[in-house]
């Protein structure tokens, strides 16, 4: 993350100057300061309210029940998760969340389900295996129905928009099967996680 | 028919998981009220602590999106991608779909609203939106939430996924229309 970090701002500003267009990029910094805050603040509420709803789904064993449906695939994704954590119940939600296109709840219940994968984690600043898995799975946006573009297409006067619903959902489903067996095959050959980690920082 | 169907799914799905939620919750004799806000208490907290993660994130990304790379190397990649038969007005999504969700949208509404439904260009664009997340705003949420800095293979993982989704999209557009 640290050359990504690196490499989009340099790019950035030798690009900007070469375009011309460095004040542009120099705006954006501000610009992009701003929206981030909003971005925050815009998620407090619709936090607040699914924290709320899954801290009852937990408590009346909902959660638990959906963990032990799902347990023979998750048992193998998520092997260094113990298999009665709430933390697969939670993944469960986020993904049902993500597939019907409830993008402003699979977010607050994603990160849910990140805070219970931290309370396995090691080593509290780096990503475990079990969290990369779920964060690879998660940038993969599995979803059945497209919603957003569908009611682009509509807007254009697209005659049968309904017709790429299957192809999208093709290319999503292999985008989703690869993101888990890359995650697999990274967590073979990458640095496995130490606590000495903790001392570098 | 079918589009009803979706319609009715759409507007069903999240009041049906709330309503699961809150019955089971109401015979389980969980106390609802007391629950809900316990657990609401955090959704501050939460979004207070990604603040850091996301101004990283999302400045480099508006500064690169300011600089016009991306229209630069999209004019490198055209010659290569225009032999695989990909237009070009699309090449700007497969570039900033992993970056930004609203850009990608964006132009995916320009190439929709300038070239019409009956344009290749909008398919594959279509298809190229519709199956993607914004893989470093997940990435800057989700771990900024839980103070996770050391992401290990978590981001190369998510841009080869999103990488092979383009490249399923092309060849799925390809054989479809």
């Amino acid at each position: 993350m640290n050359y990504i970090f690196y490499f989009l701002i340099v790019i950035s500003i030798i690009a900007g100057a070469i375009n011309g267009k460095l004040s542009d990029v120099v705006n954006a910094i501000l610009s992009g300061a701003e929206l981030s805050v909003k971005v925050a603040f815009s998620l407090i509420g619709i936090m607040a309210f699914w924290l709320g709803i899954m801290k009852i789904a937990e408590n009346c064993g909902l959660i638990k029940i959906i963990s032990k449906l799902i347990k023979p695939i998750t048992k193998k994704i998520f092997n260094e998760i113990p298999e009665d954590s709430p933390a697969i119940g939670d993944i469960a939600m986020t993904f049902t969340a993500n597939a019907f296109g409830l993008a402003n709840a699979a977010t607050p219940i994603g990160i849910k389900a990140m805070e219970e994968l931290q309370k396995h984690n090691e080593d509290k600043k780096s990503a475990s295996n079990a969290m990369c898995m779920f964060l690879a799975m998660s940038t993969a946006g599995f979803q059945l129905i497209p919603a957003t573009v569908i009611a682009v297409l509509i807007s254009i006067g697209y005659k049968n928009p309904t017709e790429i619903i299957a192809p999208t959902l093709l290319v999503t489903s292999i985008a989703f099967l690869s993101a888990i067996l890359l995650a697999k095959l990274f967590q073979k050959f990458w640095i496995p996680q130490t606590k000495s980690e903790e001392k570098n920082i | 028919m079918i589009q009803t169907l979706m319609n009715i799914i759409s507007l069903w799905a999240l009041p049906s998981i709330i309503l699961l939620i809150l019955t089971m919750g109401l015979l389980k004799k969980v106390p609802l009220y007391e629950t809900f806000t316990e657990g609401a208490k955090d959704g501050f907290k939460v979004a207070v602590n990604i603040i850091p993660y996301l101004v990283a994130i999302i400045v480099a990304i508006s500064m690169f999106r300011a600089s016009g790379i991306i229209e630069s190397t999209g004019e490198l990649l055209k010659p290569i991608l225009s032999y695989f038969n990909v237009p070009a007005d699309t090449i700007p999504i497969m570039i900033v779909r992993s970056l930004s969700g609203s850009a990608a949208l964006g132009v995916f509404s320009d190439i929709a609203n300038n070239l019409g439904p009956d344009a290749y260009a909008t398919k594959l664009a279509a298809i190229m939106v519709g199956s993607s997340e914004t893989t470093f705003y997940i990435l800057a949420v989700y771990f900024g939430a839980v103070g996770i800095s050391k992401h290990r293979y978590a981001l190369i993982v998510g841009l080869l996924a999103d990488f092979i989704g383009i490249i399923s999209a092309i060849l799925v557009c390809n054989l479809l229309f």
